[in-house]
């Protein structure tokens, strides 16, 4: 692909759910240490796209590159925090424990938990603030700090590349602060975070980099020159009617692509 | 109690390990079916396990006259073959509920049903068609065969051959449970966090249900359909009840299972022995140990959910009792204050009968709300009624303070009727606290008048 150093590079990548399209032909180069919005009406293909991504969901085309490798290859480098909602909070299970889950790919298979383990998922418990939440059970969390266990988790796997699926949805002035912290700490060592962001508002405060999405790409590039009314408006505007229309022909017809 | 206790023997014992090793073979998958909503996955494995079951015992029996196999051989191999037969068919019911959840668009409850019914349905007609001299009876399907454990020794050994079949079983999921510990916790709680990191969720689940249908059908034998299921879904749940730790949980659940297995032998040697006695029914021959395991773990789960000290209901309901007679407590000391405010020369005071009004409360919690708050040193007898105290004003002062903080913050922060206000704040000022309150004050740069300008009383703190 173009860029080696690319954390991610997407070609002609495109999703159907029940052989309707949602994503379609997108092609995009994740700048390196960059911090950057995913935006787009609900809808649009966002948390698809992560999932997609990282191979959660099939995909129908296309071909995705982490740093130059494919996702088998590159797995330790790629981070991802789902959304809150994904999990039963009536697990029973601690803070520690969940943030610890996220070094078992690390850890390998028929190991147990070592303790070098657990002190480096209380550090990062430490860095999003809820060292002295470790033990409780994750049900008595605050939805803002649920968020940031997911983010402390993601942080202990040392990746290159976070990917995020709404981490700022539904969560308190504080852990808000906490998150912008983080990311900025994390471009500031060198990794890029894409992240799905519905506040149009801080876009521009908390991104370099923004990735307009409505079923297609939109425009994508750095917030100075792309997030403006213009594109925000195509992003936004209209249902985009005949795209839907001809992924609803291509089911009738029963044929995917 | 000694009527049965002198009758025990080396057959109750054995019923006894027998019912508490299948039940604690149950109780590891259960945990995780329950975990992961599927509880009834192990209903639908029971009935899946069938064509499996069959099939392996049609090659052994294809094999024995193939004259590739001894009978003695057929003997030795026909458990093992059985077990393997039952595992593939629960992966395959797994499976197919997967794909045509995915393919046919089916809900996965309505897939697993449609599944599990037709592998049941191929198994009886593989019995029909090929093995129709199997002997099944429905007695034993459902309740299980304990009573009769002892009359099917191990070899020589004299050892029940449920004892070792069911101890295996155990024995089997507790080791794959060790060996995969943190692999089966990830897939349950976050499956797409676990593909993420490499970890292939899809073939984990397999593995769960295969140990699933395994164990289902060892403990199939001697407890019957009825319980399995049970032994699936109570004692896990039982102990979820009691610990928000996963280990917690589990070993909860063979703790339970085992006072089940025990509870539920005692019950069925006691209950005819009782109804005898009081209800002068005449006296039952037996009562199934297995239909009374089930009673047990059901009586168990309903007694934990009622006085559980977490999440029990008792409990729940004792803390909204306390937290209303807190909540009423406060209220009178508001009323009182505020009175006070009002006429500040003449220490009025007020009585029974206008506080139940302006609180709107039953006079019986108002009397006791009074005499706690009497007791507490907090109001005396004086003026029309009672009065506050020294001690009692301060915590009345940091109650107004609070109301009056938060209908500042309010006020400052979103357009609302001062009549509303005041009664957000009434329900607020129970719950701010001192840590919240400093807080409010310092954003509001430590207000003096509230929206409706009374004063707000300085913190009793300093």
């Amino acid at each position: 692909m173009s860029d080696p150093s690319s954390p991610l590079s997407v070609h002609d990548l495109t999703v159907a759910y029940q052989r309707q399209p949602v994503l379609w032909n997108i092609d995009y180069e994740a700048p390196a240490a960059r911090l950057v919005a995913i935006v787009g009406p609900n809808g649009a293909g966002k948390s698809t796209l992560i999932k997609a991504l990282l191979d959660l969901i099939p995909r129908a085309t296309g071909e995705v590159q982490f740093f130059s490798q494919t996702y088998q290859q590159s797995r330790q480098r790629v981070a991802y925090v789902p959304q809150r909602t994904t999990v039963d909070w009536d697990f029973p299970v601690t803070a520690h424990d969940v943030v610890t889950m996220g070094l078992y790919g690390r850890l390998g298979w028929f190991r147990p938990v070592t303790r070098a383990a657990k002190r480096e998922s209380l550090e990062a418990l430490e860095r999003v603030g809820l060292a002295d939440f470790a033990k409780r059970q994750i049900s008595q969390l605050s939805g803002g700090q649920q968020q940031r266990v997911f983010l402390a988790r993601a942080l202990v796997q040392q990746a290159d590349l976070y990917l995020m699926d709404e981490p700022f949805a539904g969560v308190d002035a504080a852990t808000e602060r906490t998150i912008v912290g983080l990311l900025q700490g994390l471009r500031g060592e060198g990794k890029t975070a894409l992240v799905v962001h519905h506040d149009l508002q801080t876009v521009n405060e908390y991104f370099d980099d923004v990735l307009l999405l409505n079923m297609r790409v939109i425009a994508a590039g750095p917030v100075a020159t792309v997030f403006n009314a213009e594109n925000l408006k195509r992003t936004y505007g209209g249902k985009l009617a005949l795209l839907d229309q001809v992924g609803h022909q291509m089911v009738l017809a029963g044929r995917p692509q | 109690m000694n009527v049965f206790w002198s009758d025990w023997s080396a057959i109750d014992t054995w019923i006894v390990i027998t019912a508490a090793l299948a039940a604690m073979a149950c109780a590891l998958p259960g945990t995780f079916l329950l975990l992961r909503r599927e509880s009834l996955m192990g209903d639908a494995l029971s009935h899946a396990t069938l064509p499996g079951m069959v099939l392996a015992f049609l090659v052994l029996n294809a094999a024995t006259q193939a004259g590739w196999l001894t009978p003695a051989g057929m003997t030795a191999w026909r458990h093992p073959a059985l077990f393997v037969g039952a595992a593939i068919s629960g992966v395959l019911c797994g499976l197919l509920a997967e794909l045509l959840q995915r393919w046919g668009r089916m809900e996965p409850s309505a897939a697993l049903g449609v599944v599990f019914t037709s592998l049941f349905a191929l198994g009886l007609l593989l019995i029909r068609t090929w093995a129709d001299q199997a002997h099944i009876d429905p007695g034993c399907v459902l309740y299980g065969n304990l009573e009769m454990v002892i009359a099917d020794p191990f070899g020589q050994s004299g050892i029940p051959r449920a004892v070792v079949i069911n101890g295996a079983m155990l024995a089997v999921n507790a080791t794959l449970l060790l060996l995969f510990y943190k692999e089966i916790k990830l897939c349950t709680f976050d499956r797409d966090l676990a593909r993420s990191l490499g970890i292939p969720a899809d073939r984990v689940h397999l593995m769960l249900l295969a140990m699933t249908g395994a164990t289902v059908v060892a403990a199939f034998e001697s407890v019957g359909s009825i319980l399995v299921i049970a032994m699936l879904v109570a004692p896990p749940a039982t102990a979820l009840l009691l610990s928000d730790r996963l280990g917690g949980v589990l070993i909860g659940a063979l703790i339970v299972a085992v006072v089940t297995a025990f509870g539920g032998h005692l019950a069925a040697l006691a209950l005819p022995v009782m109804l005898h006695r009081w209800a002068g029914a005449a006296e039952a021959s037996s009562v199934s140990t297995a239909g009374m395991m089930a009673v047990v773990a059901g009586g168990l789960f309903l007694t934990t959910w009622f006085l559980s000290p977490r999440y029990g209901l008792l409990r729940q309901r004792l803390d909204q009792a306390r937290l209303r007679r807190r909540i009423l407590s406060e209220d009178i000391l508001g009323v009182l204050y505020r009175l006070e405010e009002l006429r500040p020369a003449a220490v009025p005071g007020a009585d029974n009968a206008s506080l139940a009004a302006t609180l709107s409360v039953a006079p019986w919690r108002l009397w006791r709300a009074l005499s706690r708050l009497t007791q507490r040193g907090w109001i005396v007898a004086g003026g029309q009624g009672v009065i506050l105290t020294p001690e009692g004003r301060k915590a009345a002062r940091d109650l107004v303070r609070s109301h009056r903080l938060w209908e500042s913050y309010l006020a400052k922060h979103f357009v609302i009727p001062d009549r509303r206000l005041h009664t957000l704040a009434e329900a607020a000022e129970h719950f701010v606290g001192p840590k919240i309150q400093e807080a409010l004050a310092e954003e509001l740069e430590q207000p003096v008048r509230d929206p409706h300008g009374a004063t707000i009383p300085p913190s009793t703190a300093s």
